[in-house]
Formats: structure tokens, C-alpha cells, sequence
């Protein structure tokens, strides 16, 4: 039995490093998209404000797999065709740019007014009060948060293994259609996704304690 | 409209201002000048308005009527007459011109203590970097923490951050110095190093303005006191008249009674 | 691009989609109550207990919430049987998974509540002669559950939403419901346009109740 799971590793390998490309994009993106929305929900116009509200409570009230349902099986219906990957992709996305958004709210609302004031009575313009004051101390309270928050991307990534994407998750799923290995696959698989997402748990962990001189 | 300035020598000049939260009048109709070199200290019990007199002189707050000019211009409105905000960037360079110290000094935490005096000279006041850290130095040096320079404001006592604070808005050179009662946050034995401070910048011949509720310094250091109750000024003069016993305003003599039995 | 809507078809397969909230609803109720008494008992077992029993507590903890659910819903569904002696319809072994789960962020959420209690209060609770059981039950854990009453709210909602993956073992919860209508009648972005409305309405008015029992709890005494 472990001979037929020893075969089947080169495929599992290919499945995760598949897990990683996912999540890897789906962090980048989302992060830009997340960074951009959330100043404009701190600081937009009121307009423009209420669309990112809105857009974040939608997406965070529900469930991701059927966000990525909804993408995947949406969009061709009225006329865009995407590869289930970037279906995949762009689902989890726009999940992730959600929790940016929140993440970066938080982190500015979390910068006491007098701080502002402070740069405003020197005489510093609103951006360079941002440049200068606001974002280097909302950036450290931004920053664990966010890596912690990527292991929900790794985690959701799993659930594209539902469009057909050999990711991690799919693969243990056709090793064990092969092989009918169920337990000792599994396990393997679930120690794949903790070593990665407990790394970044551990790695927030240790910046929040590292930023703890910012909070007095 | 041009006239007006120039028939007074005043600094600062507060004109009628008036101010409401919501439908709680907090300024009616105030009014004080300050000239140059002046230190005017500002009294009264609490909710009494000094705070926001104060933010309403470099336009943190906006008032509803009247006018605050220092130099003869308009701080918040635009020159001409129309009371239109100026824009942003305007409203960056008149909040230059003034100076402000804080009840809770609002250092910015990321920035060391020569980082916080630095950050105004080089992107307000355009200097570079090593002109902008010997300036930071020099009035490091006047408030007794030149060897704390490259500390950060977690590793100061509540004194020395206070008077990095200090030394962060006379390092701008501000035609004017507002301090919301700067030692109120600190412990009392603290209380002394911070108006030393004050009281030699107040000898070189510094321009302030200054909400405190030590009685003895406002007596020994300011050129005029001004008592403020109810969103109005309430009495104005030299410290002498104004702390005098046996004065006829109610609302002062009551004041300055609390005071009595805890202080002098 | 030239799609029209036409809700016809979701309505005649309405209780397909009101059925299955129902059943998403009953799936989080009784996983949470599951997990609370999990999360409790393992918290407290915590704060009290030697360095062993931390360590295979927090193992659990880490374990079960680095790991994604739909992986640990296969394992318990599909993997378990195969290794011990049980059977179970696919909606128990879901629950059961979904406890677990539950348990392991509870177990967070308590246990930083309990010690986020007041040493002053623990004290006192001494000095008036309580016995360590008296001031669990009666300072301690009241306490702490007004500490975190908001977290374990938002730990509801966020399992009422994670139902949805309970669909990929065929449990007919409202997910599973919404994917029956789309390969049966193709009205792909109508479903799912009821079926978000569904979630959101459900998701917001529960957490504005719980809010309320929040605001209730905090008067209350
Ligand atoms: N941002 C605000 N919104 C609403 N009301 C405010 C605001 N700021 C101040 N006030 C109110 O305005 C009044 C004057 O406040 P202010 O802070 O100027 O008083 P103060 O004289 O400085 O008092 P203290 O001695 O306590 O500092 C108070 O009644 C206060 O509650
Ligand atoms: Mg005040």
C-alpha cells in the first residue's frame, strides 16, 4: 500500500504546487485590489464609499463555495468564458480583496486622531499625512493580520478542486479513486496544508509581538 | 476688508467667533487679540470652550461666524471676504505658521524623537535632511534630551515626550505657540521640567497661547490671563487684576475659589 | 449578453432551496451547541491544566484550523470508515466534523476570555470564601461570557455559511440545493442570485438578533 502511495507522490507534488500558484496569485491580486477598495472606503467620496461597503458585506455574508458557484457557473451563462482556473482565481478574489479591505479599515481606524492633528498642526498635506504618518503605523498593525489571513486563501483554495482543478485536494481525491489509500491520503494532505499555513500563522504571530512597541 | 488688519498691531486676532456642536453653542461670540510676544493664558472650567478656541486657531475645528486672522490673513477662509475653505493645500501651509502642543503629545510613535522635529522640516519646510537633523538637535538640546534623539516615544517618560513636543513645534519656527494643557497628562513631579520649557521660550520673546489649569505658573508667566465660562470670555487682564480676590465676577471669584482651597 | 432573467423555474423549486436553508440552519445550531461544550470544557481543562494537556489541547486547536473543512469532512466521511468500525449518514458525520471544527475556535475564544477575567475579581471571589468550583460557576465563567459573547456571535454566523460545504457529501442543505436547480434547470444565475439573497438576509438578520441578546445580556444584570 505505501509502495502504490510512494507512486503517486510526483502527482500529489504536481497538485500542490498547484495549491501554492493559486493562492499565491490570489494573494497578490487580492492584496492590490483590497489596498485600493479600502482607501477608498476610508477615504473616498460618499459614493464611492457605500459600493466598497456594500461590496464587502455582500462577499463576506456569504459562503465561499457558493461565491465560486456563482463565478464559475455565472459567468459563462451570461456570455464571458473563462478556464475553470481563472473562474477559480478570480472567485477567490474577490473573496480575499473583501477581507483586505477590513483588514486595512481596521488598521486606519485604529491610528488615534491625534495623530492626524499632530501632522495637520505641523502642516503636513493630506497625502503626505498618509505617506508619512497614517500608513507607516497602520502598515504594522495591517501586516499580521494579513499574513494570518492568507491561510484563508490556502484553505479556500481547496474548494476549487470542486471545478475540476487537480489542486492538492483533487488529488489526494484521485489517488485515493486509484489506490482506495483513504486515511493515510488524507492525512498526508491535511499535514501538507498545516505545515504551510501554520508557518504563516507563526510567522503573523511573531511580527505582532515584533510591532508591539507601536501599540505603548 | 484691508483696512481692518492694518489698523491693528495684533498677532493674533480673534473676532466675534462662534461656534456651535450640533445645537450646543460652545463659542459665542469670542473675541481677544494677541500681540507679539504676548502670553496669553487661558483659564476656566472644564467644558468652558478653551479647547476648541484653541483647535479653531489653526482651523482643526472650523468655527460658524466670525473671523481668526494671525498677520492679517485669514487662517481657514480664503483671502477676499467670502468665507470659502481654503484648499487643503493653503490650509497645510497657514497650520505652518502655528504651532501646537498637545494634551496627550500625539509623537508619532514610528519616528524617533529627532524623526518627529524632522518630519515638518523637510516636507513642509523643504530642508534637507542633515540642515533639518541639526535644527532637530538644537532644540533637542533647549529642552535638556539631546542624548535622547534617537530614542522612540515608547522608551521617553511622559515629560521628555512632552517636551519633544515642544521642541517639534518651535523647531517650524511658528509665528504663534498653542498649548492645550500640556502637563495635564503627566505626574505631578513631571509637571516642572515641561513648564521650564515654556517659561524660557516665553523669555525669548515666543508668542503663545496656552490652556492650563496651574494657577501659579498662569500667575507668574503669562501677560494676560483670559477666563473663559459658558463658550464666552468671561474677564481679560493682567494676572494680577484677573486672580484678584476681590473681584465682582461670580463666576470667576468661584472659580478661582476652588483653586484657592487646593493650591495657593 | 442578451441573458434574460426568468425566475419561473425557482419558484416551482422553491422548497428545494427553503427546505435546504432550513436544514443549513439545524447543521449550525446543533454544531455549535456541540462545540460549545467542547470549546468550554477543553478552555478550562487549559487554563488549569500541566504542560501535556496544553500541548495536546493546542494541537487540536492548530491542527483542526489549519487545515481546510472540506478536506476534514472527506476525512471524517470517507477516511474514518475505512479505519474503524462505524457508519453514519452523511449529515451526522457532517455534524460531527462541524463540532469539531467549531470546537477548535472556541477553545481560542474562551480560553482568552477566561483569562482576560479581572484578577480583582478572581480575589475577591477568594476573599468571600468561595471555592475554586464556586468561583468558576459564579465569577469566572459570567464573566467571561460577556467577554465573548460578540466572538462566539460571529463564530455562529461564520458556521452557518460553512454549511455550504456540507453539499459535497450530497447533504441537502441549501448550497446542494442551489447546484440541484442549476444542472436541473440551467437557471444558473437566477439560483444563484435567490440563493445569495438567501444567505445575506439569513447571515445579517441572525447577527442582528444576537446583537440584540448581546445588548440584553450586557443590561441584564
Ligand atoms: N467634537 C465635538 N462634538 C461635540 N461636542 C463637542 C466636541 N468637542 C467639544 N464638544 C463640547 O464642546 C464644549 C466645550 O468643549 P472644550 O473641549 O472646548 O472645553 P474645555 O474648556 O477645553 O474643557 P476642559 O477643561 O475639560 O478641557 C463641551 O461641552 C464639549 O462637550
Ligand atoms: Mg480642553
Amino acid at each position: 500500500m505505501l509502495g502504490q502511495i510512494a507512486y503517486a507522490l510526483p502527482f500529489l507534488a504536481e497538485g500542490f504546487a498547484l495549491t501554492l500558484w493559486v493562492s499565491l496569485l490570489v494573494v497578490v491580486l487580492s492584496l492590490i485590489a483590497g489596498v485600493i477598495l479600502g482607501v477608498g472606503l476610508v477615504y473616498g467620496p460618499a459614493p464611492l464609499r457605500w459600493a466598497v461597503r456594500i461590496f464587502s458585506d455582500t462577499i463576506r455574508g456569504i459562503p465561499i463555495l457558493v461565491l465560486i458557484f456563482f463565478v464559475y457557473y455565472g459567468l459563462p451563462a451570461v456570455g464571458v468564458h473563462l478556464q475553470s482556473f481563472w473562474a477559480a482565481v478570480l472567485a477567490l478574489t474577490l473573496f480575499k480583496t473583501a477581507q483586505v479591505v477590513e483588514y486595512l479599515r481596521g488598521a486606519v481606524a485604529s491610528i488615534p486622531k491625534g495623530q492626524s492633528e499632530a501632522a495637520m498642526a505641523i502642516g503636513l498635506t493630506f497625502r503626505q499625512r498618509l505617506a508619512y504618518v497614517i500608513f507607516p503605523q497602520a502598515f504594522r498593525r495591517f501586516l499580521p493580520p494579513w499574513i494570518n489571513g492568507v491561510t484563508d486563501a490556502v484553505k479556500g483554495s481547496a474548494l476549487v478542486s470542486l471545478l475540476g482543478i487537480t489542486d492538492l485536494m483533487q488529488a489526494i481525491n484521485q489517488v485515493i479513486g486509484r489506490t482506495y489509500e483513504a486515511m493515510p491520503l488524507y492525512i498526508l494532505g491535511a499535514l501538507l496544508y498545516f505545515a504551510v499555513n501554520y508557518a504563516l500563522s507563526y510567522a503573523s504571530r511573531r511580527l505582532e509581538q515584533r510591532f508591539t512597541f507601536i501599540r505603548e | 476688508m484691508a483696512t481692518s488688519s492694518s489698523d491693528s498691531p495684533a498677532l493674533l486676532d480673534i473676532a466675534e467667533v462662534s461656534k456651535s456642536f450640533g445645537s450646543v453653542e460652545v463659542l459665542r461670540s469670542v473675541s481677544l487679540k494677541v500681540a507679539k510676544g504676548e502670553v496669553v493664558t487661558v483659564i476656566g472650567p472644564s467644558g468652558s470652550g478653551k479647547t476648541t478656541l484653541l483647535r479653531c486657531v489653526n482651523f482643526l475645528e472650523s468655527y460658524d461666524s466670525g473671523s481668526i486672522r494671525i498677520d492679517g490673513r485669514e487662517v481657514g477662509f480664503r483671502d477676499g471676504g467670502a468665507r470659502q475653505r481654503r484648499s487643503e493645500h493653503d490650509l497645510a501651509a497657514m497650520r505652518a505658521e502655528t504651532g501646537m502642543v498637545f494634551q496627550s503629545f500625539n509623537l508619532f510613535p514610528h519616528l524617533t524623537a529627532a524623526g518627529n522635529i524632522m518630519l515638518g522640516l523637510t516636507k513642509v519646510r523643504g530642508k534637507s535632511k542633515s540642515e533639518a537633523r541639526a535644527i532637530a538637535e538644537h532644540w533637542l538640546g533647549r529642552v535638556g534630551l539631546a542624548h535622547k534623539a534617537d530614542s522612540l516615544p515608547a522608551e521617553l517618560s511622559g515629560g521628555q515626550q512632552q517636551r519633544v513636543g515642544i521642541a517639534r513645534a518651535v523647531a517650524m519656527e511658528p509665528k504663534i505657540l498653542l498649548l492645550d494643557e500640556i502637563t495635564s497628562a503627566l505626574d505631578p513631579e513631571l509637571v516642572g521640567e515641561v513648564l521650564a520649557v515654556v517659561r524660557s521660550l516665553a523669555e525669548d520673546g515666543m508668542t503663545m497661547v496656552m490652556v492650563t489649569h496651574e494657577m501659579a505658573f498662569a500667575r507668574d508667566a503669562s501677560s494676560r490671563i483670559v477666563f473663559m465660562a459658558d463658550g464666552g470670555v468671561s474677564a481679560v487682564g493682567p494676572p494680577k487684576e484677573v486672580l484678584a480676590a476681590e473681584t465682582t465676577n461670580e463666576r470667576l471669584r468661584s472659580f478661582l475659589a476652588r483653586f484657592r482651597a487646593s493650591q495657593f | 449578453m442578451g441573458y434574460t432573467l426568468n425566475f419561473n423555474l425557482i419558484w416551482r423549486h422553491f422548497d428545494k432551496l427553503w427546505g435546504g436553508l432550513l436544514l443549513s440552519l439545524e447543521l449550525a445550531v446543533i454544531s455549535i451547541a456541540i462545540g460549545i461544550v467542547i470549546g468550554l470544557v477543553l478552555a478550562v481543562w487549559y487554563v488549569s491544566a500541566g504542560r501535556v494537556v496544553r500541548g495536546v489541547i493546542a494541537a487540536y486547536v492548530e491542527f483542526i484550523r489549519n487545515v481546510p473543512l472540506i478536506l476534514l469532512v472527506y476525512l471524517v466521511f470517507y477516511g474514518l470508515p475505512t479505519v474503524i468500525d462505524v457508519a453514519y449518514s452523511a449529515q451526522t458525520s457532517f455534524v460531527a466534523t462541524l463540532a469539531l471544527y467549531s470546537g477548535a475556535y472556541l477553545v481560542e475564544v474562551f480560553r482568552s476570555g477566561l483569562e482576560a477575567v479581572p484578577r480583582g475579581q478572581i480575589d475577591a471571589g477568594k476573599a468571600i470564601g468561595l471555592t475554586p468550583w464556586q468561583r468558576l460557576i459564579h465569577v469566572r465563567l459570567p464573566t467571561m461570557m460577556r467577554i465573548t459573547l460578540p466572538a462566539l456571535s460571529n463564530t455562529f454566523i461564520s458556521l452557518f455559511k460553512d454549511t455550504s460545504v456540507a453539499s459535497v457529501i450530497s447533504v441537502p442543505e441549501l448550497t446542494y440545493g442551489a447546484q440541484w436547480i442549476n444542472f436541473n434547470t440551467f437557471r444558473i444565475v437566477e439560483v444563484y442570485l435567490v440563493v445569495t439573497a438567501m444567505y445575506l438576509v439569513t447571515g445579517y438578520a441572525l447577527l442582528f438578533a444576537l446583537r440584540l441578546v448581546e445588548r440584553w445580556y450586557r443590561t441584564a444584570r
